[in-house]
């Protein structure tokens, strides 16, 4: 017998006298209507609780407020789907990492900064999933770089979890981001920065 | 409204003066109180050390003890005992294979009230001085014993009868949920664990600066009170229905014993 | 597979691996009580999270709504395990992921490290596993010649300083910073030597230390805290950026899961995702969450295995009082929020499995009757703090009592002569069966008063009595029971209230 076959008829055997369960009651919140400033505002507060910095800003501002937040990153890299009016092709400093031109990850390591977008975000635990799309990257280029700036389309903003998840691809790599790296290893009191990006930035944009 | 009284094993032959608080209030308050003679001890401290085959006789008869009265409730001045009766005995009817006991032990188990449920949920008591006469002009502070605050969700129930009490200064107690560390046979078998958890309540209830603490289960009070007692402290232990049975003209305690302050006389 | 041997009655195999205890708990237990600096450690720590799990647990107001769906649909998932298990692999498997089946610790351990010598590799880097910890992985690929480098800042702080794990969230929450830093001084490579206790720069002093490691790995382990059957998918809950580093940089991936793991769908994540992270570190949400399924192209290790594992859990499943602590998510609210390991600590419960879902898990993995595990399910006040805040409700009190139950019956009839406890309990059976047996004992009572000293204080018992007056003393008995007052003194008051209803 396969070690498949013989644990499958373990559980088999050990399951004859269980109890067929109920349906499972699902009474916690799954809908929300929250005005789109509350909303900000919540996942405002969430985001800079946990250490992170957060601009809001409408459409027309993003470019500048990038530039802004980029300005002390000696280098920074983008994935290839990033829409063009958000970085300035000259910039010398800019990689593009795209399927058939990745960067190494020694090059990532030697790479300052990220800018990526965001598939959606979950006002209520100030949290903010990236999918790997195109104006995403594949997750080493979110991983690597010390420095993560993050726009977050207000389009994209949910207040809880459950609405969160039915806008997920689940099948994609996802990575579920809730603030800068942090360990609550050491007599069990949060510290920010560890393995992860140190710094993340957060670009909530309206009217996007 | 006739009430049956369990008066638990330990209350019956350690602390007979709760009990008989108990019938006190219930009395003053008009109601009829019985007292199933059969009755000895709902079994918990062999199902908790795990002689099932032990504890099924127990249960059996504590199930066959309230069968034989006629009553509106049960009550019993015990968290613990109570949440065993409605909780652990159907559990152990059936793991005994009785499921006959199981149904009859949760028909008694739902006419079964903690004190403080009954007197709060069905009497209607809110205002223990103003409906009870109850009067206790000492500094005091309170302990929630376990198996009522999470088995039985009493709440405030006790504590708000307490702080009702005419004269009554109610102190805080420090980390007040904690567990004082009885457990039953856990304190023999895991007595240095056991130990240290009577340390830290101990510590907290003096730091009160309470002339005694009070609480709903005369095995933890019996266990804070001998931890008190072996460290010398003055403070000791008095369950909160002796308190309520308290009056001006007949302070503490049914016993004949004099409750002045610090300790007993 | 085929149908052929469904149904079939097998024996309940037990679990073997780092879970058999070779203490019992209350020597163990004597002996950390006696650590002043470990129990101020975990009193400081343990208080800390317990403050912060309260306060965001209060934010949610459909908490207990959560708790419900968590419970039902783990109860759902052990009743459907074998279906849920098969789907799993389908979509896993189509999605290019490749499936190990293990049944006990051995069998996973070979598996892991042939897969790493597939990859002419001798390093390997950990996230934080539990299942791996259970069955002793690092210790058997020692062996083989593979070093493990566990990658979580407490992990890598147990491993730094030779220790073993005292939490299953925080092994390390037995040192406070000084010892950290003390350990990081001694044992950490090219560190800095004036570095200080600050957690922050501890933290710095990790990230130096791996940040190599992670870059070139060619092989990561990982352990996973869920795995979604409709979709294949497998989810890693972290917070460093350790676990990122490990599943997404290797080119070979391999995660050791046990079986109960699974759940049916993406929809339970929003459940379990708002329970997990609010019960263990007591945030609203930790840092960072991976999800994976299968290979992506392009993205992240192509290499991708996952080793289910049963190693007991088969035999824990066939326990009908028992079976829902395999629902147990890891979340350590139980042992953060209990008063016997606040006060001993993980290292006295002596298995992977500290607290009290230790206390039920590790004789349910192993069986009742293996060395000294029958001590474990004693080790509690049955205070049922850990029930109020187990995420997905299991009844640790109620599965303590049925597992002493289990080695009181596993133990009747073994014995030439009876404990003091056996004659203890067969003393008092005979007596609580009966009031009449309770009155013929109670007029006794007057004699108990011969045992007490002038104060009316009984101070010292024999034998496992002499455990209650170490520390404790016992009033003297009353001169008369409260039966006999009732028989011979009361005088009833005529109600006033007539029966209602």
């Amino acid at each position: 017998m396969s070690a498949k076959e013989e644990i499958l008829s373990r559980i088999t055997a050990a399951l004859h006298d269980a109890p067929n369960p109920g349906p499972v009651p699902r009474d916690y919140r799954t809908t929300s209507d929250m005005a789109e400033a509350e909303l900000i505002e919540l996942l405002v507060d969430r985001l800079e609780d946990y250490k992170a910095h957060v601009d809001v800003v409408d459409a027309p501002g993003l470019p500048a407020t990038i530039v802004e937040r980029l300005k002390d990153a000696t280098s920074y890299v983008i994935p290839h789907g990033i829409d063009e009016r958000w970085f300035d092709a000259a910039d010398t400093r800019l990689r593009i990492d795209a399927p058939g031109a990745v960067l190494s990850v020694s090059e990532l390591d030697e790479t300052s900064a990220v800018l990526t977008s965001s598939a959606v975000s979950v006002a209520e635990s100030g949290t903010i999933v990236l999918d790997g799309t195109a104006n995403q990257g594949r997750r080493a280029i979110s991983l690597v770089p010390d420095h993560h700036v993050c726009v977050v389309p207000v389009s994209s903003i949910v207040r809880l979890l459950p609405e969160a998840l039915p806008r997920m691809d689940i099948t994609r790599p996802l990575t579920w981001i809730s603030g800068p790296s942090a360990t609550s290893d050491i007599e069990l009191e949060r510290v920010e920065g560890v393995h992860g990006p140190r710094q993340l930035d957060v670009i909530i944009v309206k009217g996007l | 409204m006739k009430i049956a009284l369990f008066a638990t094993c330990i209350v019956d032959a350690m602390y007979p003066q709760t009990a008989r608080a108990t019938v006190k209030i219930l009395e003053r308050l008009g109601h009829e109180v019985v007292f199933p003679a059969g009755q000895a001890c709902c079994g918990q401290m062999h199902i908790n050390s795990g002689y099932m085959d032990e504890a099924l006789p127990v249960v059996a008869n504590h199930v066959k003890a309230f069968e034989a009265e006629t009553y509106d409730v049960a009550v019993a001045p015990s968290g613990s005992c109570v949440a065993s009766v409605k909780h652990q005995h159907p559990v152990l009817a059936e793991r005994c294979g009785d499921s006959a006991l199981k149904a009859r032990a949760e028909a008694v188990g739902a006419k079964t009230y903690e004190l403080s449920q009954l007197l709060v949920d069905v009497l209607g008591v809110t205002n223990a001085a103003g409906q009870l006469g109850s009067h206790f002009p000492h500094r005091i502070t309170y302990h929630p014993s376990c198996h009522g605050m999470r088995s039985l969700k009493l709440g405030d129930r006790q504590l708000d009868l307490l702080k009702s009490v005419g004269g009554i200064e109610v102190a805080d107690l420090p980390e007040a949920d904690q567990c004082c560390g009885f457990g039953g046979t856990f304190s023999m078998k895991n007595a240095d664990v056991s130990s240290a958890m009577l340390e830290d309540k101990a510590r907290n209830v003096v730091s009160t600066g309470a002339s005694l603490c009070s609480g709903g289960d005369a095995s933890c009070l019996m266990h804070i009170g001998g931890g008190l007692s072996r460290t010398k402290s003055e403070t000791t232990t008095l369950h909160f229905a002796e308190i309520l049975a308290s009056t001006i003209d007949e302070p503490v305690s049914v016993t004949g014993e004099i409750f002045v302050g610090k300790g007993r006389k | 597979m085929s149908n052929v041997f469904m149904g079939m009655p097998a024996l309940p195999v037990f679990g073997d691996g780092n879970l058999h205890i070779e203490e019992p708990f209350p020597a163990a237990a004597h002996r950390e009580l006696g650590n002043t600096q470990m129990r101020a450690n975990l009193r400081h720590a343990t208080h800390t999270i317990r403050d912060k799990r309260l306060k965001v647990v209060a934010e949610l107001p459909d908490w207990e709504e959560l708790r419900d769906a968590g419970s039902a649909t783990k109860d759902l998932v052990m009743a459907n395990l074998p279906a849920l298990l098969e789907e799993f692999e389908k979509n896993f498997t189509a999605r290019g992921g490749i499936i190990h089946w293990a049944r006990d610790s051995h069998e996973a351990n070979k598996i892991v490290a042939d897969l790493i010598r597939e990859q002419n590799t001798t390093e390997v880097v950990k996230v934080k596993s539990m299942a791996t910890q259970e069955i002793g992985l690092n210790e058997y690929l020692e062996e083989q010649g593979i070093s493990a480098f566990e990658t979580d800042l407490a992990e890598l702080i147990v491993q730094l300083g030779h220790d073993k794990p005292s939490h299953i969230l925080v092994p390390a929450i037995h040192k406070n910073r000084t010892e950290v830093r003390d350990i990081f001084l001694k044992e950490m490579p090219n560190v800095d030597p004036n570095l200080t206790d600050e957690p922050r720069l501890l933290a710095m002093a990790a990230r130096e230390h791996l940040r190599r490691k992670f870059l070139s790995a060619k092989v990561a382990i990982s352990g996973a805290n869920f795995a979604l059957a409709d979709s294949g998918t497998l989810a890693v809950v972290e917070s460093e950026g350790n676990g990122r580093m490990c599943l997404t940089l290797p080119e070979t991936l391999i995660t050791v899961m046990g079986i109960e793991k699974l759940l049916p769908a993406k929809e339970d994540l929003e459940v379990f995702m708002q329970l997990l992270p609010r019960s263990s570190t007591g945030e609203r949400m930790n840092p960072y969450t991976s999800l994976w399924t299968g290979v992506t192209e392009g993205d992240g290790p192509q290499n991708v295995h996952l080793v289910l594992l049963d190693n007991g859990r088969t035999a824990a499943l066939a326990d009908k009082y028992g079976r829902t602590a395999l629902n147990c998510i890891r979340c350590s609210a139980c042992m953060n929020v209990c008063p016997v390991y606040e006060r001993t600590g993980g290292h006295a419960y002596g298995s992977t499995y500290p607290g009290p879902i230790g206390a039920i898990l590790t004789p349910l993995l192993t069986g009742i009757k293996s060395e000294e595990n029958s001590s474990l399910p004693y080790a509690s006040s049955l205070c049922g703090a850990c029930f109020d805040a187990c995420p997905v409700k299991i009844n640790i009190p109620e599965i303590l009592v049925h597992l002493r139950g289990e080695d009181v019956d596993s133990k009747r009839g073994t014995k030439k002569l009876p404990t003091q406890m056996d004659l203890m309990m067969k003393g008092a059976g005979w007596a609580f069966s009966s009031g009449k047996h309770l009155a013929l004992l109670e007029k006794g009572l007057p004699f108990g008063k011969l045992a007490a000293g002038r104060d009316k204080k009984i101070k010292r018992l024999p034998g496992i009595a002499a455990g209650w007056t170490q520390s404790r003393d016992i009033p003297a008995p009353p001169a008369q029971s409260f039966r006999d007052w009732w028989k011979k003194d009361h005088t009833p008051v005529a109600p006033t209230h007539q029966q209602e209803n």
